[in-house]
């Protein structure tokens, strides 16, 4: 990746997005997400990295457009985001979203049809999708005759086969055991290098968030709010040695300093305590 | 399932139902039961033999499983409907759900004389009766499974453009089919049970209507060869609702 992302154009341009449940004045009000903004630039790998409850997936739902914010805006490509907007962005949840009564290729198909896809194409796609993540062979198997990191890269694959040019992940790697999760982000590093698109990734892990993000939007405990942003500033794709390295290590470190406050508010308030012990004020 | 304790089953199976038939046999032989509340197994057979042979038997078994066959449709398809809307918001489901389990829980047979009175003593009051009592567990069925279905497909499916048809068809019916298909099967059996309690309570003609015309006339052994002929329908219908289910649910 070449040109600096300062200097591609925006892909994603989120303004003043809060997101409140519940009525405004009612004691049970929840405040997930205080007016955040922030920009994704074309082609970038961004990650949102945050204690649970801290509205990173309620944060990635509303750029989406599966919620609908209650106050800012989202701009994607130029259009405000009114609700899903399927040609422009698609979703790469956890594997368990592969409909377990299809085999894969009545998956794909299936989504093809959602996304209202001509039907000449699907085939192909499917087989282009599922080659690039060396899983065409299971093309006829059902999602549960697979293992759990089988299923994921099929589930890459499918994200990759919508074809937008933007893909939002949502945790799409927490059910993986450590290892399966490094091998799958290796090779989703290599698989974006190629394609360039645009990614928002929702992640706890730490590792997984320095590997492979361009840029960290690091997020307060409730309500959501950007805390910091790190630059990791290392070409894709990635090699795994770049994990032995002392940059890696050391950004890493930096990450858990920031977060570290930030989870142990989280922690309180679940606990249902004062939620200033240890937010930031 | 392997092979050996597939088979290993069904030897218990098979060698169970023998042991109740040597168990009939031994006790009407040795003369410890009356014959008149167990016959000997040679008379019933020897009877059973006879009926069989009569266009009455065949009439009977027509009416009693075309009975059965029309309930069941118009339950399964109020059921499914029913289910379906009420399932469309939270707030319906939280109303209507628990009102359907409960009017299930009452023992509906008390109504029964009700629905003499309004269809009969023919077939329209035991179609009536048995859809009545079928219809609440494919109801109750469809809207455990249709409530159930995971957010997450449901998202995903929005995610990617689908339509409300679309989602419907590809995504919350399979979803919820298996518990459905729990459903049609209780209710079958349902209708089927209420069908013929219905007939020996109180009617003109069918399976039911001769069982208990032959407990009324004194002739056990005509009662049991028709106890034994719904026993068999009984156990070859069950057999192919569980292949029919076992297809399904290879997934």
């Amino acid at each position: 990746m070449s040109a600096p992302a300062s200097d591609r154009p925006t892909a994603i341009a989120v303004r003043n997005v809060t997101q409140r449940f519940g009525d405004k004045n009612s004691p049970g009000m929840v405040l997930a997400l205080d007016n955040i903004s922030l920009d994704v630039k074309r082609g970038e790998f961004v990650c949102l990295l945050g204690p649970s409850g801290c509205g990173k997936s309620t944060l990635l739902n509303i750029v989406g457009g599966l919620f609908d914010a209650t106050e800012g805006t989202v701009t994607v490509a130029g259009h405000e985001v009114k609700g899903p907007s399927p040609r422009d962005i698609s979703f790469i949840f956890q594997e368990s979203t592969l409909y377990p009564w299809y085999t894969i290729r009545e998956n794909f198909d299936v989504s093809f049809k959602f996304q209202k896809v001509a039907k000449s194409e699907w085939a192909g796609r499917t087989k282009d999708a599922l080659a690039q993540v060396g899983m065409s062979k299971f093309i006829d198997h059902y999602p549960t005759q697979l293992s759990v990191g089988m299923r994921q890269r099929v589930n890459l694959a499918r994200g990759i086969a919508l074809g937008t040019d933007i893909i939002l992940m949502d945790e799409p790697f927490a059910a993986l055991d450590e290892q399966t999760r490094m091998v799958l982000g290796e090779d989703l590093s290599e698989l974006l290098a190629k394609t360039g698109k645009t990614i928002v990734f929702v992640t706890h892990s730490l590792a997984e968030a320095v590997f492979l993000s361009d840029r960290i939007f690091v997020m307060t405990a409730r309500p959501g709010r950007i805390k910091s942003i790190m630059e990791v500033g290392e070409p894709h794709p990635r090699s795994p040695d770049f994990m032995l390295t002392p940059k890696f290590s050391q950004l890493r470190n930096d990450l858990y300093a920031m977060l570290r406050d930030e989870v142990r508010a989280a922690i309180a308030i679940e606990r249902g305590e004062p939620a200033s012990a240890g937010a930031a004020a | 399932m392997t092979d050996t304790s597939n088979f290993t089953t069904r030897s218990i199976q098979i060698a169970f139902i023998a042991i109740m038939v040597g168990i009939w046999y031994f006790v009407t032989k040795t003369g410890s039961i009356s014959p008149l509340f167990l016959p000997p197994l040679d008379s019933v057979w020897a009877t059973f033999v006879r009926l069989v042979q009569t266009n009455a038997f065949w009439s009977s078994v027509r009416l009693t499983l075309w009975t059965i066959a029309q309930a069941w449709v118009i339950a399964v398809v109020l059921g499914i409907v029913v289910g379906y809307f009420v399932t469309r918001s939270k707030f319906l489901t939280e109303v209507f759900e628990p009102v359907i389990a409960s009017t299930f829980a009452i023992p509906l047979t008390l109504l029964f004389p009700l629905f003499i009175l309004m269809f009969g003593i023919g077939p329209a009051s035991k179609v009536a009766y048995a859809a009545t009592y079928g219809f609440f567990p494919v109801a109750l069925n469809t809207i455990a499974g249709l409530s159930s279905v995971d957010e997450r497909y449901l998202r995903s499916a929005r995610s990617m453009g689908a339509s409300s048809l679309d989602t419907f068809r590809h995504v919350l019916f399979p979803a919820a089919f298996p518990v459905i298909l729990t459903g049609l099967r209780v209710s079958f059996f349902i209708s089927f049970a209420s069908v013929l309690g219905g007939e020996t309570l109180s009617s003109a003609a069918g399976i039911g209507k001769n069982i208990a015309l032959a407990a009324e006339l004194m002739e056990p052994a005509r009662m049991y060869a028709w106890i034994v002929f719904v026993i068999c329908i009984t156990v070859t219908l069950n057999f192919v609702v569980s292949a029919i289910e076992n297809r399904r649910r290879e997934y």
